[in-house]
């Protein structure tokens, strides 16, 4: 029971990790078709920008974490508009491949120069460090912290994308793209702001996340290829689709890990396996990326 | 034939010539034995670079000929490298045997992952690629009694090839036995490349529907395609093993998959000679330049990257290509 109890409170901060930081790339590659390889960078950036701000700027963690993120869109605003613009909505995945693992290498290489190769902690707030009592078990307050952020942030994204101007606008350049330049949405302004919610995001979840994918030079290599599973998996644009397949690999790797750790990721990718074979599209995608 | 002897134009291109597959071998032999006198204390390394670009080649044989986009053609390569140590260090130790052996597991691997990754396109495609490339990785970590887990398989001592030429210290006969391998396998590619078989994936790779409606039986050919891919991959490993004499995780790694990418598309993806130069030129800078700071390396790696893409989308070989054409039109207009 003990043990039930912990690996569900485990799978469940894991899986909103992933959720936050892979819904972006899930929204950019529903809307700009976009295979990056990169979004695991901007988490790091994000995650090194934060413990910066809190271990040499003496910043509190909520102020860090603003100051992080806004920081992180800021340094990837410019690759937008330079880079990633040439490869939206390309049919031929291989230079969208190349040119985000280019940018992966080039991040990690500037990071480990800037910041040096050693683990770098966020340290979290009294508040949030210790353990909280939910009346009959103590439970870490980070873990809930994280949860919640993730419910938040699966909420306000479906109020943003359902509810509002933008999300409307958006939904109609997913749709069909031409379609949505002809009746005079500027598609490339959409793309812009998709592309600053999408990093913003990965830098957030780079940051809550930081006590379980710990901030090192080669994050974004080694969880470049979670982010993309947790993607297809839920299939590409779909935020229910994200949050389900989030939870549900969270749930397989958190198991597989506390009751067969000597089999490392086997699970995590047999999982993976038989539900791309079974839904190659993602359990609720739209099929955007056929 | 007669068709071909009235337009002798278009046949010339069409007909077999097998003179590209001895100039592929002399080629490659020439460049081999300028590497042997020129670097004689290199010899280790330059046939780490053959193994690397065996599998850059096999890569080619599914991303540049059928079009299909993986990141796990590591995968073959260790389980080729794998097959090879145990079937050493059971007792057969004969180099040209342990080939085969790397040959056919490489092949099963391809086959077997095949028959899952050519289902699909676009991104289920590449997580699959992934996944099972990340699925061997795992296994290979887990199976210590036949992978020695992360310390790796060693002791890996094969005989002398053909009884004759024992492996020494400065890596003399493991030089020229890959180097003879290489061109081996290279000259059969560019044949087989050229065969009606071959055309017809490069056909699928362009228009899947069409060759489809001309009666192609798509799926099949590109199983046996990756099957063969798989084939070229083992023989890498196979050469890994035999002339290291040991196997370690890091041949069946994601990064592994991601280089040999990264390899084939600095060179160029859709040929041959494309493969085996980006894999000649990215494994010489990394020797030099990764050697002060692998950080550096990196970051380099990933400018280059960028830079392909932007300015040279279809690789060096190409984009020399363009150069040289450019060059020589510019010379002989004035």
């Amino acid at each position: 029971m003990r043990t039930i109890l912990s690996i569900a409170v485990d799978a469940l901060a894991y899986g909103m990790v992933l959720f936050i930081i892979s819904i972006g790339l899930s929204i950019m590659m529903g809307l700009m078709r976009v295979v990056n390889l990169a979004h695991g960078a901007f988490a790091m950036i994000g995650g090194y920008l934060a413990s910066y701000a809190v271990r040499s700027w003496g910043l509190s963690y909520g102020f860090a974490i603003v100051l992080a993120v806004i920081g992180t869109i800021v340094i990837a605003l410019p690759l937008e508009r330079l880079l990633f613009r040439r490869i939206y909505r390309k049919s031929d995945a291989l230079p969208q491949l190349l040119l985000t693992i280019g940018i992966t290498f080039l991040v990690i290489g500037i990071v480990n120069f800037i910041f040096g190769p050693t683990l770098k902690p966020v340290p979290l707030p009294g508040v949030l460090s210790g353990p909280f009592d939910i009346g009959f078990r103590m439970l870490p307050t980070h873990r809930l912290f994280v949860i919640a952020c993730g419910a938040i942030t699966a909420a306000a994204l479906w109020y943003l994308l359902e509810r509002t101007d933008f999300g409307v606008r958006l939904r109609a350049a997913v749709d069909n793209g031409d379609m949505a330049e002809a009746l005079g949405i500027r598609t490339e302004l959409i793309y812009l702001a998709t592309f600053a919610l999408a990093v913003g995001l990965a830098a957030f979840g780079g940051i809550v996340g930081a006590e379980l994918l710990p901030i090192e030079p080669f994050y974004a290599l080694r969880y470049m290829v979670v982010f993309l599973v947790v993607v297809s998996v839920g299939g590409a644009g779909s935020i229910t689709g994200a949050l389900a397949a989030s939870l549900l690999l969270g749930l397989a790797d958190t198991t597989g890990k506390y009751l067969a750790p000597e089999f490392g990721e086997f699970f995590f990718y047999l999982a993976v396996i038989v539900i791309v074979f079974l839904f190659p599209h993602g359990l609720l995608g739209r099929g955007a990326l056929r | 034939m007669t068709i071909a002897s009235a337009r002798p134009a278009p046949a010339s291109r069409l007909k077999v010539r097998p003179a590209a597959e001895a100039r592929g071998v002399l080629v490659i032999i020439a460049l081999g034995l300028v590497g042997y006198f020129v670097f004689p204390d290199d010899l280790a390394f330059l046939t780490r670079l053959i193994t690397i670009a065996l599998l850059v080649i096999s890569l080619d044989l599914v991303t540049g000929y059928c079009g299909v986009a993986t990141l796990g053609q590591a995968a073959m390569f260790g389980v080729g490298a794998y097959a090879v140590g145990n079937a050493c260090l059971a007792g057969l130790t004969d180099p040209v045997m342990l080939l085969f052996v790397g040959m056919a597991a490489g092949a099963a691997a391809g086959l077997a992952s095949g028959a899952l990754i050519t289902r699909f396109h676009g991104l289920p495609q590449l997580v699959l690629s992934i996944a099972l490339g990340q699925l061997v990785g795992a296994l290979a970590n887990k199976l210590s009694g036949w992978t020695g887990g992360s310390d790796g398989l060693s002791g890996i001592t094969p005989s002398p090839v053909l009884g004759l030429f024992a492996f020494d210290l400065y890596s003399r006969t493991a030089y020229v036995f890959s180097l003879v391998v290489l061109a081996l396998v290279f000259a059969l590619l560019l044949r087989f490349m050229r065969s009606p078989f071959g055309l017809l994936c490069r056909g699928i790779r362009d228009d899947a529907l069409r060759a489809r409606m001309i009666g192609a039986a798509v799926y099949p050919r590109l199983v046996i395609m990756y099957g063969l891919s798989g084939a070229v991959a083992g023989i890498g490993g196979a050469l890994a093993a035999i002339t290291t004499g040991v196997v370690g995780l890091d041949s069946v790694s994601f990064e592994r998959s991601a280089e040999a990418l990264v390899m084939l598309v600095l060179g160029g993806t859709g040929t041959l000679w494309g493969a085996l130069t980006g894999a000649l030129v990215f494994q010489i800078f990394e020797h030099f330049v990764a050697a002060t700071n692998p950080f550096h390396w990196m970051s380099m790696v990933g400018l280059l990257l960028i830079v392909i893409v932007v300015f040279a989308p279809r690789g060096l070989a190409h984009g020399a290509a363009v150069l040289w054409a450019r060059l020589r039109v510019r010379g002989a207009a004035p």
